[in-house]
């Protein structure tokens, strides 16, 4: 079945297309999590009025996505990439799904995301929001995501960009209270706007090469001059850099994100950024990696000014929520870091490769962190606002008293989010800055660094005045905070212990990282040397 | 809009329109139609009934909500795409069964199931995005 | 032929970019549906332009006529086409109920989620 990605060039293909023979069903792996989100989101549609049904119906089709994301994760570990093309054309002419180590790390935290949010929706969701549809719209939010994740096609990509922002639109507003209405309507013109320039530079590209497979774009894009080649690689990353909330362009995240439910703002901050993320990796790394080479010194400044302006908005605000919204900005910064990393002009073959490797491993494990930390982040932060009854950072103190495991979860999540060891997300922070000091980018060093620390800052800012602090702001140190109250049972059935389960797995991968090491690694070389990648996607091509 | 003349042509044009819809639909795969531009034919019929005769009526008419007809379309058109996957083909091949009623060739396929699918979305979608444009008090969703 | 489509492409994209950068969410909605159209010119355009013999494959044949046109663009603007107007209508219910809502057409009025009289961050710590 190994065969070189130019041979269909003598093949007669209509004849080959039709004789194209049947597939091993295993293969299927990779449609399933985004068949399965698309059949639960079609179904819950239809079973809006059951209440009680459409819970289970919802947590069954999830944990189905994030088992069959886990085989994935396993049958890439253990053969190397998927891949399946659709409709029994072949490739590039079917529209492809093929999953490398990025791809299915990527999948499985945002499908262990949204399980954790769809058992804390329990708390949240009223009779209200089901009338509106919340799960569907989760599912079909799952569906754009995972299908992002796991597309091999850059137009198909685009399809779940738009599958992701129109669901996203009615999460976004449902309820419609007037400040939702004003944080969609800024979220959803700035994000159509981000789509349309993916879709410009995706007519370039098919302009310039005339294909649109991404494993075939690997092989064509290599000849292309180097003018157009850059035109379009930056018109890649404007669109993605909107799409990710990166600096100039991030004003849509923390006018948006803080106004819906706090399960919405939860899966927003855990999912939609990343794909932004995601997108840019694959697609500058692995089509136009000269273009990415030209665009070094404009993503080093993104990625620096992004990650260093983050935690200085987190600082400045007093709504707990838009505080963790800038967070979220100065983690994509991080990964935009990754994407800078490259051997210094005088290293060549193997060894560049290596740093370009570690620099990208880096970023696909911050990628995979940033989704369960945030969302946790959120969720911590909801139960904060139920339990304070307010949004005011100002008025929260004294929660300490109120609650202890809250409050250690929140130090966990402080140590974690700024990647502080032994958590998750000290791990790839380490892999970038040493990749920053392999590459000689003393500049994304500092930054790095910088960013943990200006992180830590914020965060325990935040601990010090929602836990540490005895009552309100300006309040004497004796008089309680009035307005706190403990969780209800049910809360904590369905609030607290699906947050201390997510936790505790970003607690366990920090502390036995050697997988993800070795995770990291196979993503890194796969995207920056991605024959694997092209052989998975045309082993069905017929010699 | 609350003329004689349109509240009495409406009910009649409706029809009309939802039939030729359901022609264009069919006629798809092969030739010009099929089920997204099917699919808004009939929406705009929905769409002038709950004009003429009001919102109201018109979602009575229709009998289920408009959301759920678009998730039942999204539902069918996806197991459509995994009818393959029991003869052992990748996802989304087309399989076909051609067989003869009087001597007239009836080719019912798979694509077919997904046009319909893509029809139950568009009808369902643009007439709940229409109904609620038409009617203030209505909810958006 | 190129240059006169690479031309109207072009006007497209100032007029949506004018109408973009208005305050007036009416306006921006307009911008929105000429820059959608001004894309799928250009996805026309980067398709390649030919004679008009449809790209039909005729009932005996695998392959389309010669110099049949190119079918991909057709089907990547129809699909296009079906997502630009999808988020057209969401975003126009939702400019109208932010109208009714809001009763504001002004963006530079629509300072809810961010209120320009915000409080100043806690400065104990």
């Amino acid at each position: 079945m190994e065969t070189e990605g130019s041979s269909y060039d003598a093949l007669d293909l209509p004849v080959a297309m039709i004789e194209a023979g049947s597939v091993a069903a295993g293969e299927w792996i990779v449609v399933w999590p985004v068949a399965l989100a698309l059949l639960g989101a079609g179904l819950l549609v239809m079973l809006r009025g059951h209440k009680a049904l459409q819970a289970w119906f919802a947590a069954a089709i999830v944990l189905a996505i994030t088992v069959s994301n886990l085989t994935l994760l396993v049958t890439v570990f253990e053969n190397g990439p998927v891949a399946l093309t659709m409709g029994g054309w072949l490739p590039p002419f079917g529209i492809t799904f093929a999953a490398d180590m990025t791809s299915a790390l990527f999948a499985l935290a945002a499908s262990i995301a949204t399980l954790v949010v769809l058992v804390y929706a329990q708390v949240e969701i009223e009779d209200r929001e089901y009338g509106y549809g919340f799960f569907p719209l989760l599912l079909l939010l799952l569906c754009g995501v995972s299908g992002s994740f796991l597309t091999g096609d850059i137009f198909n990509l685009y399809v779940w960009f738009e599958v992701m922002l129109i669901a996203s639109f009615g999460l976004l507003s449902m309820g419609g209270t007037r400040i939702q209405l004003d944080g969609t309507l800024k979220y959803g013109f700035l994000n159509l706007l981000a789509t349309t320039f993916f879709l410009i530079a995706i007519a370039y590209t098919y302009g310039l090469t005339g294909t649109l497979n991404m494993a075939d774009l690997v092989a064509k894009a290599d000849d292309l001059p180097l003018g157009p080649m850059l035109t379009v690689a930056a018109l890649f990353l404007f669109a993605f850099a909107i799409k990710a909330a990166a600096f100039p362009a991030n004003a849509w995240l923390p006018a948006a994100y803080h106004t819906p439910k706090v399960a919405v703002s939860a899966v927003f901050g855990g999912l939609l950024t990343k794909v932004g993320a995601y997108a840019a990796i694959r697609i500058l790394v692995m089509i136009f990696p000269e273009g990415r080479d030209m665009l070094v010194p404009a993503i080093t400044a993104l990625a620096v000014t992004t990650m260093v302006l983050g935690p200085l908005g987190a600082m400045a605000q007093t709504n707990l929520r838009r505080a963790v919204g800038f967070m979220v900005i100065g983690g994509i910064g991080v990964i935009l870091g990754g994407l800078a990393i490259v051997a210094p002009a005088d290293v060549q073959g193997m060894a560049a490769t290596a740093v370009a490797r570690q620099g990208l491993g880096g970023a696909v494990l911050y990628g995979f962190h940033s989704m369960l930390t945030l969302t946790a982040f959120y969720l911590v932060a909801g139960l904060i606002e139920r339990m304070s009854g307010t949004d005011d950072i100002r008025f929260m103190g004294g929660l300490y008293l109120a609650s202890v495991p809250l409050s250690i979860m929140f130090v966990v999540l402080v140590f974690a989010i700024a990647g502080m060891p032994p958590f998750l997300g000290f791990w790839p922070k380490l892999i970038l800055v040493e990749g920053t000091i392999r590459a000689g980018n003393w500049v994304l060093m500092v930054a790095l660094l910088v960013n943990s620390l200006l992180t830590l800052v914020a965060a325990s800012r935040l601990w010090a005045h929602i836990f540490w602090r005895n009552g309100e702001e300006g309040a004497r140190s004796e008089q309680r905070n009035t307005r706190l109250r403990v969780l209800e049972p049910r809360e904590v059935r369905f609030g607290l212990m699906p947050v201390i389960a997510l936790m505790a797995l970003i607690v366990v991968f920090g502390l036995f990282p050697n997988w993800l090491f070795e995770a990291g690694g196979v993503a890194g070389l796969d995207l920056v040397m991605p024959d694997r990648y092209v052989d998975a996607v045309f082993a069905e091509v017929p010699n | 809009m609350n003329t004689v003349i349109f509240r009495t042509v409406a009910p009649g044009l409706a029809a009309l329109m939802i039939m030729y819809s359901i022609f264009v639909l069919l006629r798809g795969h092969n030739e010009p139609g099929g089920g997204f531009i099917g699919g808004l034919i009939g929406a705009s019929g929905l769409a002038i009934y709950g004009i003429a005769c009001g919102v109201t009526e018109a979602r009575r008419a229709l009998h289920v909500h408009p959301i759920s007809l678009a998730g039942f379309g999204v539902f069918l058109a996806a197991l459509s795409g995994l009818a393959s996957l029991l003869v052992g083909m990748p996802a989304f091949t087309g399989l076909w069964w051609i067989f003869e009623v009087d001597g007239t060739e009836v080719p019912l396929s798979t694509p077919l199931i997904f046009d319909i699918g893509v029809y139950a979305v568009v009808v369902g979608s643009v007439s709940a995005i229409a109904f609620a444009l038409e009617d203030d008090d209505e909810e958006m969703d | 032929m190129e240059v006169a489509l690479a031309g109207l492409i072009a006007a497209f994209f100032a007029v949506s970019l004018y109408l973009l950068l208005s305050r007036a969410v009416v306006r921006m909605l307009l911008g929105v549906v000429v820059l959608s159209n001004a894309v799928n010119l250009l996805i026309f355009t980067a398709g390649r332009l030919t004679a008009e013999i449809p790209p039909i494959i005729p009932g005996s044949q695998y392959v389309p006529i010669e110099g049949a046109a190119n079918p991909l663009p057709q089907a990547l603007i129809l699909t296009a086409i079906v997502i630009g107007f999808a988020l057209f209508a969401f975003l126009l219910v939702l400019g109208y109920r932010a109208y009714q809502e809001l009763d504001a057409d002004n963006t530079d009025t629509m300072r809810l989620a961010e209120p320009t009289d915000a409080p100043r961050p806690p400065l104990s710590y």
